[in-house]
C-alpha cells in the first residue's frame, strides 16, 4: 500500500472531529454513513467523500468551521479527496496525471477534437463542401463520410465507456467491494438517489448554494443538465434506430423525435450548464476547492457549446454553413468522449456507486455505540 | 455606514439566539433595532452557536418531538436539577411559554429535524435543530436583516449610562473605535463571564487557569458587571458554573461540544496524586455528566486521567482526541506521567472488588464492586484486557450562573427591589434566575427563547407608547 496523501490525512482528521459532534446528521447520506464507523481507512474516507454531493450545508452550520482553529470544511476536503480517488482509478493509470490540471487538458482535447474533425473533412472530401448548401436525405454524410462518423463515434464514445467502467472497477475493489449491493432493494434506493439527486434536498429545504441561505438551485440546475444530456444520447439513439431499422435518414424533420430530443435536450443542456457555472462564480467561495475550478468550468462549458452548436446547426443545416457547423459539433462530441474518463464527468460513477454501497450498509449496520 | 447619531428605539447587547429572538421580536412590534455584537461575523452567536436543540412541553407528538412532554414533569425535571434553586414562578412562566418556542424559531427560518443518532433519549423533550446551533443562529440573522434590524459586528457594549435604573445610553467599542449609540430601551443579552479569566480567579485563583472554556470567548461579562455596579440586584451563586469533563487536550476555549468525553462510566478515574475520588458508575451518563467538571475542577491540579481497556472501547461515542493506549497498565502510567506502581495497585483493586453481573452500557446494569472506596455502582467490569486507553481529562465550563434579577416581564429589578425604567434581560445573563444551580439539557436555549420574546416585546411596547 502507498503512503497515504495529505488530503486522506487531513480527511481523517476533520471525520474524527465530525463523528464526536454529529450536528449534521439530519443533512445527507455522508454523516448517517459516518457514524456506522470509529476508524476511517483510506477506502472509508473514499466511500464518503464520493457520496458527498458537495452542497456545503455541512459548512455553513460547522461550529468548527475556519476562522475556528478546527478548520473544518468537509466540501472542500472532500472535493480534493475525489479528485484524487478520479486520478488513481483512471484508466490507464498513467492517464490519472490528466487531473491534475484538468480545466488545461479539458479545453485542449476541445480544441484539438474540432481542429481533427475539420481537417479530416477537408482531406477526405472535396473543401467547397465545406461552404456549399446541401439539403435532402443524407445530407450530413456529404459533408462527413457516415462511415467516419460512425466509427469515431463508436471508438470514442466505446474507450470513454470502458475506460469508466475499468475505473469502477478498480475504485469498487478499493473502497472494500461490499458483498449483496446489487440485490434488487439497494439497487433500487440507489438509482432513486440518482434520478431525484435526494442528497441535494439537505435535509427537505435544500441546499446552500450561495451562502447559508438555503435553496434547491444548484438541485434544479443539475437536473436540468443530467436530463438535457440524456435527451440527447436518446436523439442518438432514436436517430441510430431510424437509420439502421427503418433506413430514415438524417436530417430528420423538425417534429421528429431525434430532432425533438435533441432540440429540447439541448436547451435544457444549455441552461444547466450555464446555470451551474454562474452558480460557482457567485458562491461563497471558501467551501470550494479552488484548484478543481479550471477542470469543473472547463467541462460545464464544453456541454454548453455542444448544445450551443447543436442547436446552431439545426438552425443552420439548410445554409451553407452547415458543414462547418457540423464539423465542429462533432469535433466537440468526439473530444468530449476522449475526455470523459478524465474528466469531472466520472464523478456520477463514483457518485452511484458510493450511494449503492451507502444503501447496502444501511441495511446491515447497526449505528456505532451513543449516548446524549 | 451606520448612522450611530440616530437615537434607536431599542439597543440589544449581545448576539445569540436571546439577543435575535428580542431584536426580531421589537423590530417585529415596529421598534427601530440596533443589535451589538461583540463577535466578528464569523464567529457570531455566543454560545448558541455550540447549542443543538431546545427543550419545549408540548401536549402531544409534533413534528419533531415525540409522545408529551407537560409542566409538572418539566417542573419536576427542573426541581431536581437545581435541588430547588429556582424561582417557581418565573420557572413555570418559562416552561408553560417553551411550547410555543419551537413555533417562533421556525417563523424565523430555524429548521428543525428528528433526533437520528447519538441522543434518542432527548427526542421526547428536545427540539432539534438541523445541522445545530450554528444553523440557527443563521437562520435568526438572516430574518434581522430581513426585518431591518441595524446589525454590528466587532461592537462590544461596554458601558450603561443610567440615572436612577433608567438607562440612556451605552459606551461601545465599535471595531475598535470608541462609540457611543442612543436609545429607548435597552436588552441585556450578553451572556455570562466565564470567559474572564480575571474574574473567574476571583474565586477560584491559580485553578482557573487550567479551565477549558466550551463555548465563545467573547463571554466576558463586561455589561453583567457594569449593570452590578451600578445598582442592579444580582442573583446566582457567583463562584459557580456548569462544566462537564472535557479533553484535557481541548483549546482552552470554544472547543465546543466534540470536547466532551463520555467515557467515564465505562473507566474508573484516578487523579494526578493517582487516587480515586468518586464514584464513576453512580448513574447513567446523561444524568451525571454535568457533575464531573466540578469533580475534576476540586482536584490537584484540575486534572484527572480515565482509565478503561480493549473490552469499553465501542460503549462511549468516538473521541476527537485519540486516548494514551499501552500494553500494560505500567506502560501506560509512563506516558501520561502518573506514578506506575501506585496505578498499578489502583486499578488491581478495582478489578478486586468487581462483582460478577451482566453488563449493559444504556441501561444500570448489576456490575458493580464490592468493599471499594468510592465505589463503582454500575458498569464495573476488570479492566484487565489489553491494550489499555487512558482520556485525560480537564474541566471545561459552560456557563456562570451570576446574573442580574428580572422580573416575569423580563424586566432588570433594582437592589430596591423597583423594576428599572427601561431595562430588560435575557438569556444567560438572566438564566441565574431560574437556573440557581445544576442544568437541564436544552433548557437555556428555552429560557433565551422565551425571555427574549418577552423583552423584545415589552421594550417595543415601552418604546412605542
Amino acid at each position: 500500500m502507498a503512503t497515504e496523501s495529505e488530503t486522506v490525512a487531513e480527511a481523517r482528521r476533520q471525520m474524527e472531529i465530525c463523528n464526536a459532534c454529529r450536528y449534521c446528521e439530519g443533512y445527507c447520506a455522508v454523516f448517517p454513513a459516518m457514524t456506522m464507523r470509529r476508524a476511517f481507512t483510506e477506502g472509508d474516507l473514499t466511500h464518503l467523500a464520493n457520496l458527498c454531493h458537495g452542497c456545503k450545508g455541512c459548512y455553513h452550520a460547522c461550529q468548527y468551521a475556519p476562522p475556528h482553529p478546527f478548520g473544518i470544511n468537509i466540501p472542500v476536503t472532500f472535493a480534493e479527496l475525489r479528485n484524487e480517488t478520479y486520478a488513481q482509478h483512471a484508466w490507464p493509470a498513467p492517464m490519472g496525471a490528466l487531473f491534475a490540471r484538468n480545466g488545461t487538458v479539458v479545453s485542449l482535447l476541445a480544441a484539438l477534437g474540432v481542429a481533427l474533425v475539420l481537417v479530416l473533412t477537408v482531406a477526405l472530401q472535396d473543401p467547397a463542401v465545406l461552404w456549399s448548401a446541401q439539403r435532402g436525405a443524407g445530407a450530413f454524410f456529404r459533408v462527413i463520410p457516415h462511415w467516419l462518423m460512425i466509427s469515431l463515434g463508436v471508438l470514442t464514445f466505446g474507450y470513454a465507456l470502458f475506460a469508466m467502467a475499468m475505473g469502477a472497477r478498480s475504485y469498487w475493489r478499493a473502497t472494500g467491494s461490499p458483498a449483496g449491493a446489487f440485490a434488487p432493494a439497494p439497487t433500487a434506493e440507489a438509482a432513486v438517489d440518482i434520478v431525484t439527486m435526494r442528497n441535494l434536498g439537505g435535509g427537505g429545504h435544500g441546499c446552500n448554494d450561495l451562502d447559508e441561505g438555503f435553496s434547491m438551485r444548484r438541485r434544479w440546475l443539475h437536473q436540468a443538465l443530467f436530463g438535457g444530456f440524456m435527451l440527447c444520447f436518446a436523439a442518438t439513439c432514436t436517430g441510430t434506430i431510424y437509420h439502421y431499422v427503418f433506413g430514415w435518414k438524417s436530417p430528420h424533420a423538425f417534429f421528429s423525435l431525434p430532432v425533438q430530443f435533441g432540440t429540447w435536450g439541448g436547451v435544457l443542456m444549455m441552461i444547466g450548464a450555464a446555470g451551474l457555472a454562474h452558480v460557482k462564480i457567485i458562491t461563497d467561495p471558501v467551501p470550494v476547492a479552488r484548484k478543481l475550478a479550471g477542470g469543473e468550468f472547463a467541462m460545464l462549458a464544453l456541454l454548453f457549446l455542444i448544445a450551443a452548436t447543436g442547436l446552431l446547426l439545426l438552425a443552420v443545416r439548410h445554409t451553407g454553413a452547415m458543414g462547418v457547423m457540423l464539423a465542429i459539433h462533432l469535433g466537440l462530441v468526439f473530444a468530449f468522449f476522449v475526455v470523459m474518463p478524465y474528466s469531472k464527468m466520472v464523478h456520477g460513477v463514483y457518485r452511484g456507486l458510493a450511494l449503492l454501497r451507502n444503501a447496502k450498509e444501511k441495511r446491515g449496520a447497526a449505528p456505532a455505540a451513543s449516548a446524549a | 455606514m451606520v448612522d450611530l447619531t440616530e437615537t434607536f428605539d431599542v439597543l440589544v447587547a449581545g448576539g445569540g439566539n436571546a439577543a435575535l429572538c428580542a431584536a426580531i421580536t421589537a423590530r417585529r412590534a415596529g421598534a427601530t433595532v440596533l443589535l451589538a455584537e461583540h463577535a466578528p461575523k464569523a464567529m457570531r452567536g455566543g454560545n448558541s452557536r455550540h447549542t443543538r436543540n431546545v427543550r419545549a412541553l408540548h401536549h402531544g407528538p409534533t413534528g419533531v418531538l415525540t409522545d408529551s412532554y407537560l409542566e409538572e414533569e418539566y417542573w419536576d425535571d427542573l426541581k431536581r436539577v437545581t435541588a430547588g434553586k429556582t424561582n417557581e414562578a418565573l420557572a413555570r412562566m418559562c416552561i408553560r411559554a417553551s411550547e410555543h418556542a419551537p413555533g417562533f424559531l421556525e417563523s424565523c427560518g430555524v429548521v428543525f429535524q428528528p433526533s437520528l443518532s447519538g441522543t434518542l433519549s432527548l427526542s421526547r423533550t428536545n427540539a432539534f435543530f438541523l445541522g445545530g446551533g450554528k444553523a440557527l443562529v443563521n437562520a435568526l440573522y438572516r430574518t434581522a436583516e430581513a426585518l431591518g434590524i441595524v446589525i454590528l459586528y466587532d461592537t462590544e457594549v461596554q458601558h450603561i449610562e443610567m440615572k436612577d435604573g433608567f438607562a440612556t445610553e451605552a459606551v461601545v467599542s465599535h471595531r475598535g473605535f470608541p462609540a457611543k449609540i442612543r436609545f429607548k430601551a435597552f436588552v441585556a443579552s450578553a451572556g455570562g463571564f466565564q470567559a474572564n479569566r480575571e474574574w473567574l480567579r476571583k474565586y477560584w485563583g491559580d485553578a482557573a487557569d487550567n479551565f477549558q472554556i466550551r463555548g465563545t470567548p467573547y463571554a466576558q461579562g463586561r455589561i453583567l458587571k457594569d449593570l452590578l455596579g451600578q445598582g442592579v440586584q444580582e442573583v446566582g451563586d457567583p463562584t459557580q458554573f456548569h462544566a462537564v469533563a472535557n479533553d484535557a487536550r481541548a483549546p482552552m476555549e470554544d472547543g465546543g461540544l466534540a470536547m466532551r468525553l463520555d467515557c467515564v462510566p465505562f473507566s474508573v478515574v484516578v487523579n494526578r496524586d493517582v487516587e480515586r475520588f468518586y464514584d464513576e458508575g453512580e448513574d447513567v451518563w446523561p444524568k451525571r455528566y454535568a457533575i464531573w467538571g466540578r469533580l475534576i475542577a476540586q482536584q490537584p491540579g484540575q486534572v484527572a486521567f480515565a482509565i478503561n481497556d480493549s473490552q469499553a472501547q465501542l460503549d462511549y461515542l468516538p473521541p476527537v482526541f485519540a486516548p494514551y493506549r499501552a500494553d500494560s497498565i505500567a506502560e501506560l502510567a509512563a506516558q501520561i506521567g502518573l506514578d506506575a506502581v501506585k496505578l498499578e495497585k489502583v486499578v488491581a483493586d478495582y478489578n478486586a472488588a468487581v462483582q460478577p453481573g451482566t453488563f449493559s452500557a444504556q441501561t444500570l446494569d448489576d456490575c458493580r464492586t464490592e468493599g471499594l472506596a468510592p465505589p463503582k455502582s454500575h458498569w464495573a467490569r476488570r479492566i484487565d484486557t489489553p491494550p489499555y486507553y487512558c482520556h485525560p481529562l480537564r474541566p471545561g465550563i459552560t456557563f456562570t450562573f451570576l446574573s442580574v434579577k428580572v422580573n416575569e416581564r423580563a424586566r432588570v429589578m433594582m437592589a430596591d427591589g423597583s423594576p428599572s425604567a427601561n431595562m430588560f434581560a435575557s438569556g444567560e445573563i438572566m438564566s441565574g434566575n431560574i437556573l440557581g444551580q445544576g442544568y437541564l439539557a436544552g433548557f437555556g436555549m428555552a429560557i433565551g427563547t422565551v425571555f427574549g420574546r418577552i423583552a423584545g416585546e415589552e421594550a417595543a411596547k415601552l418604546v412605542r407608547n
